[in-house]
């Protein structure tokens, strides 16, 4: 900072404007008059004992300081009152102090210990700007007393002293840069804060300390997305810009492959031959991308969700804020929402409009579609200022397209007539680059052009003239009538730029207007002397030109004026003389270069490119101060590009407790009881969400869930359900991996509205009333009609269910669609459904492989037989009643034909390796399917699919059941392929829980602790949980890992009773449980030990860690329900 | 951020100074001034101006250049809210945020701008919250003071800084308890010579004033939300309800402030309230013109309009005009050829008219280019775009408050007179010579 030449320009300053100037100031009036006479009175006042006579000198002191008048020489009389007990005079006091006290570091040092005294005070008010004064006087001297204020009021009690503590840091680096360390350290203190007070002035203080220190923000980004929204107007445009930077170093960008095509195409245009090398990085990056589709981290989503909201705020710089984050961050499909935005902020002062039109300027020229619909907005008043006129013509002629340009051009004949002739000669231009990107206009636009060069007023031609020359140029053999027009205005036309427009042209096309030509020259040899700079350079450059194609007629012309030249005044008309009469006038002397002198003059010129000065701008990131004035700024940070690959985005992950049990919980709930505001259910919803697709782990998701239940309720639905679904596509393989059951093909809507209902169900349960939204209500409605029946029927399953186990192994109701439906809509409350399943026959790990199922030749056997419903389930799927059907294909969207599957674990004959899937078709039409059949499978590399046979029929109303193979490479991925009737094709897909991956195999203690030992290390994940509270029997332990994995339970020595329904209580606390992957055969070991107190310890060890983390968290979440 | 700020009146006064950081000379003016200069009008002033150790960021408010010094980077959108923010705030002290105001008042603004700004940072910028801290000024209390001595000062922290409503001061008490609320439509409409709309938008606000004691949550729901194409809030409106229900739910800020704004989109028909026929001409010889205006009512339902002014920029030729009203006056500013017909009430038996000739300078040429009007206009109890408030719900307190609802439309940008080429006609850019 130029501190100390501020200070001595202002003694400058004051010295020469000093107080002689009072006098002549009719302006400054009574008040100053007085304070004439080196301001005794002043001193006097200040002196006594009267807190109001102080009052009013300290008021007149201010008012001198805020005129700019110097007021230093009464420093030593106002510091005194640095103590006043008023705190008006106190405050006034300070006002002084913070201007002067630079310039007289010794006395204000006096006041230091005042602000000591201040900074512990109780009072919070009093705190804080003690600190904000003792931080603002710029003594280098008490660097240290400062420093070790702000690093006390880091810790405050109160948020306002530690958002004053915030504010600081900047003010003390820019005192004494070298304490940056241990300013950063404040900083991150800082940034740790949970309150939105602080939250925005701590991030400014980032940005101005230490931009660079990205990493500090990654365990403070999910809950700077979350606060966001609370954060004052001011703070969240910083944060915005902020996190905009922060998305470009560590997500991926959501349009790789767009952008690569994109670059590919434009590669030849301009790409240099320097960066060959990054391009093919790029290629790389290309290729890879292909190979693997674009998945968004959910933590850029958070961050567009949670910042989308903010497009509606009052404050046109959050708008703007948003803006450049969605247009620098957002896939392409979803950028369109900020136009409407902007275009409101086009209403506002004129200054805003400026500012954003140069934005939206630098937008439509990457993103052309997002503005059309909104053409007329930019349509141009007579009323707007000219600066303002001439972006909206910018942003016009950028949108100009096909479709729109016979519209446009017609806005633009109405701009000519204006009165306003810069913005006249701005719409000429525009017509100009109209005319070169639209071919099919380009002669209409010079046709207008060329009338426009009889307009009356000459800087109307005069840039006609400029612009017809630059469009001529792309076929000037189409148009040797406009050459001789332009040839005849030469007489009248006295704009030197367009005079030497038109002698440009006439020479460079001299071929088509042979006789015309050294006409011209001929009457410009007479005006020569007369002529400005440039149009002496053109008419040179005529000459020479004609002198070469037509020499028998203008050899002496251009004698003569070659002559002319050679006197000029100017030196670059003398050279240019002398070199061109060296090139085209053979002489002994003359060298090799006059043979080409031909080539040098009338070689092929390219056409120009007309193009938008907002073009390439958008490298500077939208809404900065650099991107408005295209250069940059100081302090400006550069915005990163796009990694090739994403960094490691667990280093966002935060500690659980301290999420869930921090303040700004208590906070919410203080909220919540004030006040149920939209912002902090969007805050709650959000860290549901962040937390939820944390790569671990059930404990975390409890805690979630109590979160939601009491806060946001089904909030989430909303937002969640509109948003989600169409990440979903993109994310789905994202959070497959992290929540299996909850990946199949119904995933998005089943789980949102699963979830809701869940929420329902507690909130009806905790018997809070809370206020809910509209369409949340609605989709709670449907969920609720929808789940009110299946949990209608579900109770009454459980009844029975009961019942059923008492009665031992009678096959458990068959599932119905409801039950069935309910079953894959389950994800949090499985507990209940579990249970529902009466598992009790198949706990014991010896039966479940062999008698869950019927063979599948054996079902397909029953094909044929089975005719009804009816009478195919019992006998097929009646077993099975514990596994669970996923939809293939809603009978809505099959047409009637509905399909469903599951995984019937049964070992599939054909090969080993590959899963067997069971599908049951059911036709719902009035008329039969014929020639079921699969079709084009769409398969991850390795994975294969043995297609069952061909059905030929499938009469109506009836269903029938199949067996097919999947080897899915012991991976999650969906196999997709396509499912053919004779007259439709469906894509369906399936994907397998990660439990269905493996297949039972029997082991005895000894082997399996010896399989143990050998899988230590990084095939071993272990995690501490609490069983849920209807999980605490090794009974149910053992069916829910059953149900959540196809594994074999390895009998212990004196656990023999373990398949009696109910084990005595002194069974020993560990099961295990075993199997190999059904693909590859590693083994997969899972131990569970429970131990006192509902606690339990849960160990899986296989050899693939993918496939191990995921069983983990599965099973880890069936136990805790 | 903002370093320093300097208000400049239209005469180049610089009459206040503020700095937030060291102290930058004011010569740092000196280019803006230039810049000033080159724009001819002050709204040509570049917004942002380069200079070779700072940036000024101005804003043109009030006859008052508000201009601030920035050294790095900063979003210039940031400090033009900023700075209008500031204007607003003067206005909303000393009602109305001219020179002579600031200059009466100059203590209170610096002690406003301390607290508006931390080291160039924005503070607190809610009113409400200022006015806890910083009294403003009344005749009553500046007597007070003088006599008792007390200040203008807050002694305590005021609740709304630390509480998740800090636009809302804590403790409000009155003994008539109301709100009401203004939804102000404006339209905004260009039509051509013939009275065809080239385009017509409607812009609304719903301004508030609201004075209900304690904690208030309002509820203010629509007969016809969907009307409303895009809004924006004060931050007080929980934007997840309008979301989903459409209403619109808030804790509302003591006294006056700007609910919401919105915009109806311009492919609903927008009804436009009068018609104008009009003529002027300019012949060729003889330097002089005939003006020719008449207005008429056109969608009014059934409402009078009110204050109805027509201006006109004149061609810079027209030297005078001599005119005859039938009703209102008009007035003729020969040097910023600025043409004012004031109406008044549109009376719907009688059709006002302005009619008469014009005087050109002699030996200029013809204008080409045909003035547009600018149309002012008013029309009480009415909502030109149909938007109707249903009810307004209060929740959290037990009084029953005074609530009230008023409509008005106005003219905003709207110009007819716009000369638009058909499509047919052979004009400009036809292709067929």
């Amino acid at each position: 900072m130029s501190s100390s030449s501020a200070f001595n320009d202002e003694k400058g300053g004051s010295s020469s404007v000093g107080e002689p100037e009072y006098g002549h100031d009719p302006a400054s009036g009574g008040i100053f008059s007085s304070d004439y006479k080196r301001h005794d009175d002043l001193k006097e006042m200040l002196d006594s004992n009267k807190d109001s006579l102080k009052l009013e000198a300290m008021k007149r002191i201010v008012a001198m300081v805020a005129r700019g008048k110097n007021a230093s020489d009464l420093f030593p009389a106002v510091v005194k009152n640095v103590a006043c007990k008023n705190i008006e005079v106190k405050k006034l006091v300070y006002v002084y102090l913070v201007r002067y006290a630079e310039e007289q570091q010794d006395l204000a040092l006096l006041s230091i210990s005042t602000f000591q005294r201040g900074l512990k005070d109780p009072n919070q008010l009093i705190r804080a700007s003690a600190l904000r004064v003792l931080s603002s006087i710029r003594v280098t001297i008490i660097v240290p007393i400062m420093m070790l204020a702000i690093k006390e009021a880091a810790s405050d009690m109160s948020p306002y002293v530690r958002k004053t503590a915030a504010h600081a840091i900047p003010k003390l680096y820019s005192l004494d840069p070298e304490q940056k360390d241990q300013l950063i350290e404040v900083i991150e203190k800082l940034l740790a804060d949970k309150t939105t007070l602080v939250a925005g002035s701590v991030v400014m203080a980032f940005e101005e300390v230490c931009p660079e220190r990205i990493e500090l923000i990654h365990k403070n980004y999910r809950k700077l997305c979350n606060l966001l929204i609370d954060v004052e107007e001011w703070g969240q445009v910083v944060i915005i810009n902020m996190l905009t930077r922060y998305a470009r170093t560590q997500f991926l960008n959501p349009n790789i492959n767009e952008s690569l095509l994109e670059e590919g195409g434009e590669k030849e245009f301009y790409a240099s031959d320097d960066d060959e090398d990054d391009e093919e990085k790029k290629a790389e990056a290309a290729a890879l991308a292909k190979r693997k589709p674009y998945v968004m981290d959910p933590d850029h989503r958070l961050l567009l969700r949670n910042t989308k909201p903010l497009l509606q705020s009052r404050n046109a710089a959050v708008v703007m804020a948003v803006a450049q984050l969605y247009f620098h961050l957002a896939p392409k499909a979803e950028v369109g929402v900020i136009a409407k935005a902007l275009v409101r902020l086009l209403r506002s002062h004129s200054e805003v409009q400026y500012v954003v039109l140069q934005n939206v300027a630098t937008m439509t020229i990457k993103r052309r579609g997002m503005f059309e619909p909104h053409l007329k907005s930019f349509y141009i008043r007579s009323t707007d200022p000219t600066q303002i006129k001439i972006l909206k013509l910018e942003v016009l002629t950028n949108l100009a397209s096909e479709t729109n340009i016979s519209t446009i051009l017609r806005e633009f004949q109405t701009y000519i007539k204006s009165m306003d002739k810069d913005f006249v000669a701005a719409t000429i231009e525009a017509i100009g680059r109209c005319a070169t990107n639209i071919g099919e206009v380009r002669d209409t636009c010079l046709n207008g052009l060329v009338q426009l060069l009889s307009n009356r007023d000459e800087l109307v031609v005069a840039e006609s003239v400029v612009v017809i020359k630059k469009l001529l140029q792309m076929q000037p053999e189409q148009h040797s009538e406009i050459i001789k027009h332009m040839a005849k205005l030469i007489d009248n036309i006295q704009v030197p730029m367009a005079r030497a427009s038109i002698l440009w042209l006439i020479g460079e096309y001299c071929e088509h207007v042979p006789k015309i030509a050294p006409d011209v020259l001929r009457k410009m040899a007479k005006t020569f002397t007369n002529e400005e700079d440039i149009v002496k350079l053109q008419i040179l450059n005529l000459a020479a030109k004609l002198y070469l194609t037509n020499s028998k007629q203008t050899k002496l012309l251009t004698q003569y004026v070659l002559n002319l030249a050679k006197y000029d005044q100017n030196y670059d008309i003398r050279d240019r003389a002398r070199f061109i009469r060296q090139l085209i006038v053979p002489t002994d002397k003359s060298g090799a270069l006059s043979k080409y002198a031909k080539k040098l003059f009338l070689a092929l010129k390219p056409a120009p490119v007309l193009e938008s000065p907002f073009k390439d701008r958008d490298h500077f990131q939208l809404g900065s101060l650099s991107h408005l004035l295209n250069t940059k700024a100081g302090g400006y940070q550069e915005l990163p590009e796009w990694p090739d690959s994403a960094p490691d985005p667990s280093v966002r992950n935060v500690e659980v407790p301290e999420w869930s049990k921090c303040t700004s919980r208590k906070e919410r709930k203080e909220k919540k009881v004030e006040k149920p505001f939209y912002s902090d259910s969007e805050g709650e919803s959000g860290p549901t969400e962040s937390a939820d697709s944390e790569s671990d782990s059930g404990s975390r998701s409890e805690s979630d869930s109590e979160q939601t239940g009491s806060g946001s309720e089904s909030e989430e639905s909303v937002e969640e359900s509109q948003s989600e679904e169409e990440e979903d596509e993109e994310e789905e393989k994202m959070k497959k991996k992290k929540k299996v059951d909850k990946s199949q093909p119904k995933k998005s809507e089943s789980a949102e509205s699963d979830q809701s209902s869940g929420e329902e169900q507690k909130k009806e349960r905790k018997g809070v009333k809370q206020r809910r939204s509209g369409s949340e209500s609605e989709s709670e409605e449907e969920s609720e009609s929808e789940s009110s029946e299946s949990e209608s029927g579900s109770e009454e399953d459980s009844e029975s269910d009961t019942d059923t186990r008492k009665k031992k192994k009678t096959p458990a109701s068959k599932p119905t669609a409801k039950d069935t439906k309910k079953e894959s809509k389950k994800e949090t409350k499985e507990i209940s459904l579990l249970d529902l399943d009466d598992f009790a026959p198949t706990s014991s790990p010896q039966v479940t492989p062999v008698n869950n199922f019927l063979s599948s030749s054996l079902a397909s056997d029953l094909e044929g037989l089975s005719l009804t419903d009816t009478v195919l389930a019992p006998t097929t799927i009646a077993p099975s009643a514990s596994v669970r059907m996923y939809e293939l294909l809603h009978r809505i969207t099959g047409e009637g034909l509905g399909v469903e599957y599951c995984f019937n674990r049964q070992a599939f004959s054909p090969d080993p390796h590959m899963v067997a899937v069971q599908i049951h078709f059911t036709n719902n039409t009035s008329c039969e399917t014929k020639n079921l059949h699969i079709e084009e499978p769409k398969l991850q590399s390795g994975m294969r699919i043995k297609e069952f046979p061909e059905i030929d029929m499938l009469p109506a109303g009836e269903s029938v059941s199949v067996v097919m193979g999947i080897d899915f490479c012991d991976s999650t991925q969906a196999a997709n392929f396509q499912l053919c009737t004779h007259t439709r094709k469906f894509f369906v897909s399936i994907q397998p829980p990660v439990g269905e991956l493996m297949t039972p195999i029997f082991l005895t203690e000894n082997e399996f602790k010896k399989e143990q030992g050998q899988l230590m290390g990084m095939n071993e994940i272990s995690d501490k949980l609490t069983l849920g509270e209807k999980c605490q029997n090794d009974h149910s332990i053992i069916e829910r890992v059953n149900a959540t994995a196809n594994l074999g339970r390895v009998p212990c020595g004196s656990d023999k009773d373990c398949s009696l329904p109910v084990p005595p209580p002194s069974s020993p606390p560990v099961s295990r449980f075993a199997g190999k992957t059904v693909s590859s055969g590693s083994l997969v070991l899972v131990t569970v030990a429970r131990k006192e107190g509902g606690g339990a310890q849960l160990t899986v060890n296989c050899e693939k860690m993918v496939i191990g983390t995921m069983l983990m968290k599965d099973i880890l979440h069936a136990l805790m329900q | 951020m903002i370093h320093s700020l300097f208000l400049i009146n239209n005469a180049g006064d610089i009459f206040l100074e503020k700095h937030w950081k060291s102290v930058i000379s004011r010569s740092v003016c000196d280019y803006f001034f230039e810049a000033q200069e080159k724009a001819m009008e002050p709204d040509n002033v570049p917004p942002v101006i380069r200079t070779p150790h700072h940036y000024l960021i101005n804003i043109y408010r009030d006859k008052i250049f508000f201009v601030s010094v920035i050294q790095t980077e900063v979003p210039p959108l940031f400090v033009i809210e900023f700075l209008h923010r500031v204007a607003e705030m003067f206005q909303d002290y000393f009602g109305d945020c001219s020179e002579v105001a600031i200059k009466d008042n100059v203590v209170i603004v610096y002690e406003l701008l301390e607290e508006m700004l931390d080291n160039g940072f924005p503070l607190a910028t809610e009113s409400n919250i200022l006015k806890e801290l910083i009294k403003p000024p009344t005749i009553l209390r500046s007597m007070v003071n003088s006599i008792t001595g007390s200040s203008n000062v807050g002694e305590t922290l005021p609740t709304g800084q630390l509480s998740t409503v800090p636009w809302r001061r804590a403790g409000v008490k009155y003994t008539n308890n109301e709100a009401y609320f203004d939804v102000v439509e404006e339209i905004d409409a260009i039509l051509d010579k013939s009275g065809t709309t080239v385009f017509a938008e409607i812009q609304g606000v719903i301004d508030a004033c609201v004075k209900l004691s304690g904690m208030p949550d309002l509820t203010l729901s629509f007969m016809n939300p969907r009307l409303l194409d895009d809004v924006s809030f004060h931050p007080c409106v929980r934007f997840k309800r309008w979301e989903s229900e459409r209403v619109l739910s808030f804790i509302p800020p003591d006294g006056n402030f700007r609910l919401m704004s919105y915009h109806v989109n311009a492919q609903n028909l927008v009804a436009i309230p009068v018609y104008v026929r009009q003529n002027i001409s300019f012949f060729e010889s003889g330097s002089s013109g005939r003006l020719d205006i008449t207005l008429g009512p056109k969608q009014t339902m059934g409402k009078t309009v009110e204050c109805v002014v027509v201006t006109v920029h004149m061609p810079k030729v027209v030297l005078n005009a001599n005119l005859t009203a039938t009703q209102g006056n008009y007035t003729y500013d020969p040097v910023t050829k600025i043409l004012v017909w004031d109406i008044g009430k549109l009376n719907q038996q009688k059709l006002p008219n302005l009619k008469g000739s014009l005087s050109l300078q002699s030996g200029a040429p013809k204008p080409e280019e045909n003035p547009s009007l600018n149309i002012d206009l008013k029309i009480q109890q009415l909502a030109i775009s149909g938007l109707k408030v249903n009810r307004l719900d209060m929740y959290g307190e037990k009084y029953k408050p005074f609530k009230g609802v008023k409509y008005v439309t106005k003219a905003g940008k709207f110009q007819t007179g716009k000369v638009v080429p058909k499509q047919s006609s052979r004009l400009l850019f036809d292709k067929t010579k």
